[in-house]
């Protein structure tokens, strides 16, 4: 990558990191649609726990001792890695190519 | 939006699953056509961004919130079948690293909101794009109309799957289907700003990087816009 790519990778790396730690903070807590869909409607009572209720990071990070505001920062934190991570790899090991690997067209 | 598990029966979420998988399937061997590895960086990047908005509930009416799917933001971005595995990635990590979304739900969350809110939503965003004259400036506008229209697509397609395979019993379809679309056109509204602020911003930075614009410079498999 350039720099200026570098550059507005690392930017939007920042954006995606402050979305996750910060402004999940300031989240609603309300029920979304669906759930909310699901008890008007009367079918809520039918969702079972999930599997992995107890895992460290469940419910962004509900069951973490720290608790509250330090919880959610951390599951952003460890989510945005994961996904980046996740991508990465699979994009990488997906990718087109070098041979194809396209010039501007006209 | 993400199902829980035991909402739908073992035989539709099963069903959703195959069709998950080979929509899994397709999506690699198509990404991997296009899908550069200097497309590579804004994909990983993309994932994590939509994870990230996923967790910001928005309030939307008293005593309910939205939150983004990310279907067509990914799909403008990167194309729809790269996009659809950026949302598939996103909703895997939730279901196992974060217990949201269930895991035997897992096929029906990636039906609904990789294959219809991203795959089906950037055929949307095609028809709307045409409409607008097929403009580079018009992209994110484009982008912002069909993710709006892309939330109530995806919150038909649990109506379906509830139709199909429901648990609960002697439930009234039409008033399901009635509050899901009424709900998730409000919830599209915030879906069609996030996707509209976020497409613009990159079609300002990286005009050759987006897959739906006519400023792509790279290889679209699919088709060739005009």
């Amino acid at each position: 990558m350039s720099r200026r790519a570098l550059g507005l990778f690392a930017l939007g790396l920042l954006i995606t990191v402050f979305v996750a730690v910060v402004l999940s903070q300031f989240a609603s807590s309300e029920p979304d649609g669906l759930e909310y869909v699901a008890e008007d409607q009367g079918f809520a009572d039918t969702a079972e726990d999930h599997d992995l209720a107890d895992a460290p990071l469940a419910d962004y990070g509900e069951n973490l001792e720290s608790g509250g505001a330090i919880s959610t920062g951390v599951a952003g934190f460890v989510g945005v890695v994961a996904a980046l991570g996740a991508a990465l790899g699979l994009f990488w090991l997906i990718r087109a190519p070098a041979t194809d690997s396209p010039g501007p067209e006209s | 939006m993400h199902i829980p598990d035991g909402v739908i029966g073992p035989g539709v979420s099963a069903a959703a699953g195959v069709v998950a998988a080979g929509g899994f399937g397709v999506a690699v061997s198509r990404a991997r056509r296009y899908l550069t590895d200097r497309l590579v960086p804004l994909a990983a990047l993309v994932t994590a961004f939509v994870f990230a908005g996923q967790m910001i509930n928005f309030p939307v009416l008293p005593g309910m919130s939205g939150h983004l799917i990310g279907g067509v933001l990914a799909a403008v971005l990167v194309g729809p079948w790269a996009g659809f595995l950026v949302i598939a990635i996103v909703l895997i990590i939730q279901a196992f690293l974060f217990a949201d979304g269930g895991l035997t739900a897992l096929g029906l969350n990636i039906v609904n909101m990789a294959l219809i809110g991203g795959v089906v939503g950037y055929g949307v965003y095609r028809v709307v794009f045409r409409f607008a004259g097929s403009r580079p400036d018009r992209v994110a506008v484009s982008a912002g109309i069909a993710a709006f229209v892309s939330v109530p697509l995806a919150g038909l397609g649990f109506v379906f799957e509830f139709a199909l395979g429901g648990t609960a019993e002697s439930l009234s379809i039409g008033a399901i289907f009635a509050a899901m679309l009424g709900t998730h056109l409000l919830i599209g509204i915030g879906e069609g700003f996030i996707t509209f602020f976020v497409v613009g911003a990159v079609m300002k930075a990286r005009p050759d990087l987006v897959y739906g614009s006519p400023t792509f410079s790279g290889r679209r498999t699919e088709e060739l816009l005009s």
